[in-house]
């Protein structure tokens, strides 16, 4: 068994939602989890708030510290969770499930974890 | 309460404080030692009060005979020269007495329970131990309660208590630093002996019900500690509460058991309901939720007979935490059960097809109540499965009834 981070991304990290659109967006993702959760393949994963964001940035004066969320930059990574799945084809199963991907525009990207035996 | 009953009654609750008292006085390895001189005290009273019957306090008379007992001992014994003169400096055997005190009662046995708990130690002898020497159990009722015989049980404890020798275990209240590490083990431990009781395949209610009421009673120690009065062992205490609130309407007439939704909650013991919100409530502060807060809130909702959104919403949720915490199979059958009073029987199907835990009887019992509106062909077919994985009586008799209730 691998282990893979889904690593969600918002199509724009900017929009602001109604306390009740967070609402059902809060209980799908934890019944998303809980799915996961349910056929024991789920590791750890937290939710990435905006507030407080910073990017540093390297330039020619240096590194410089923004605050986010990001800029320019279009996408903002709204959160990560780690599973365990067979195959990165499972993983993509898990991830398709994902609330997230009902916004257009938003992604999911899965990448397995290093393992630690200096293998990868 | 009769005589035949006192004794026993005083049995436990008085041997487990003599025992404690002793053990911690005289260090782990002579662990034997305090039980046998405990043990000694508990004849004498049967010999004595047969006769002349129960005196006035019965209590007080077996610590005079109980100290009298570890007076004789003391002076015949090595461990008199080895322990006890230090601890006396100077004072005489003559005037050594043994401390009963309810402080000293309390202290050595939550020390005694930290001890027990040691990691070395397998969760079943932890239990075991516990039960012997923090609530008075004798061994075949020990034997009784885990479906064993006595060897068994003598077996286990001989081995726990060769461990604890070996690892030299202190009996010692845990520093602050260690608290925590230590208090998780010793949460699970009480945790598993309520659950031995709730749970038990054990056909005597009797000591089910009393495996479940010492495991609230050494909580509710840590609970009156004031170092151990922290928000996950208050939650557990909550847990607890909810759980034995349904005793008297689990079990019929004939000793079985009744399933939560055709409960007589007239029956409940609504003291007790009030107590877990009580406990629930002083478990909820600090930053931390244990697996005991998401259980005690799980259960908290079940005292809610009427099925309303919001009950099986809160259920549901409360699963998908506990989950992430602690994963079993019965746990993520539970949050499909929640998960079709929120969704739907089939999307619940569908829910419950990923997880594939074909050997367990539980989750074609499951699927079975799922399938048993829209297609009792299913429904029948699951349940004919989950009969033929059954092992216990009382399981594949249950399993009967619901295959009865679709004809």
């Amino acid at each position: 068994m691998e282990q893979y981070a889904l690593i969600m991304r918002h199509e724009d990290g900017k929009k602001v939602a109604s306390p009740e659109q967070i609402q059902i967006w809060m209980q799908q993702t934890m019944d998303w989890i809980g799915s996961i959760s349910a056929q024991n393949k789920f590791v750890s994963g937290t939710g990435l708030p905006f507030d407080n964001a910073r990017v540093i940035t390297a330039s020619d004066k240096g590194k410089i510290v923004t605050n986010g969320p990001f800029g320019d930059i279009k996408e903002t990574i709204g959160g990560i969770i780690v599973i365990k799945a067979a195959s990165v084809e499972e993983a993509v199963e898990f991830a398709k499930g994902s609330p997230v991907l009902q916004g257009e525009g938003n992604s999911i990207e899965v990448r397995k974890i290093a393992k630690d035996d200096g293998t990868h | 309460m009769k005589q035949n009953e006192l004794i026993p009654h005083l049995f436990r609750t008085e041997f487990s404080k003599i025992c404690s008292v002793l053990t911690r006085l005289l260090g782990i390895e002579h662990c034997n030692t305090a039980e046998d001189i405990a043990s000694e005290t508990f004849l004498s009273a049967l010999e004595t009060w047969t006769y002349k019957g129960v005196p006035e306090n019965p209590v007080a008379w077996l610590y005079t005979v109980a100290k009298n007992k570890a007076r004789n001992h003391f002076t015949r014994t090595l461990v008199f020269s080895d322990k006890i003169i230090p601890l006396l400096s100077g004072n005489s055997s003559t005037t050594f007495e043994l401390d009963l005190s309810e402080k000293n009662i309390t202290d050595s046995q939550l020390q005694m329970l930290f001890a027990i708990c040691h990691p070395s130690i397998p969760k079943e002898a932890q239990i075991a131990l516990a039960l012997r020497i923090l609530c008075g159990f004798g061994i075949e009722e020990i034997a009784n309660a885990f479906l064993t015989n006595k060897e068994t049980i003598n077996k286990r404890l001989y081995r726990a208590k060769e461990k604890l020798k070996t690892e030299k275990v202190k009996i010692e209240f845990p520093s602050e630093s260690e608290i925590n590490t230590s208090l998780d083990t010793v949460l699970t431990t009480l945790y598993l002996l309520f659950n031995e009781g709730y749970y038990s395949e054990s056909n005597d209610s009797i000591i089910r019900e009393d495996l479940c009421q010492e495991a609230m009673r050494l909580t509710l120690l840590l609970i009156e500690n004031q170092t151990t009065d922290l928000p996950s062992v208050n939650a557990l205490y909550s847990l607890m509460c909810f759980h034995t609130s349904r005793f008297p309407a689990r079990i019929n007439n004939a000793d079985e058991i009744i399933l939560y939704h055709e409960q007589n909650e007239s029956l409940w013991n609504y003291e007790l309901i009030s107590q877990g919100a009580y406990y629930l409530n002083r478990a909820s502060y600090g930053d931390q939720i244990s697996r005991y807060h998401l259980e005690a809130s799980i259960a908290y909702w079940h005292t809610q007979k009427k099925d309303t959104n919001e009950k099986w919403e809160n259920i549901l949720q409360l699963y998908n935490r506990l989950l992430q915490i602690e994963y079993t199979p019965i746990i993520a059958l539970n949050r499909i059960y929640a998960f079709s009073k929120v969704k739907s029987n089939a999307k619940a199907i569908e829910e419950a097809e990923k997880l594939q835990l074909t050997e367990n009887h539980f989750y074609y019992i499951l699927l079975g109540e799922l399938y048993k509106k829209e297609n009792k062909e299913k429904a029948k077919a699951c349940l004919d499965k989950a009969l033929k994985l059954a092992k216990t009586k009382s399981d594949k008799l249950s399993i009967k009834r619901l295959l009865d209730s679709l004809k």
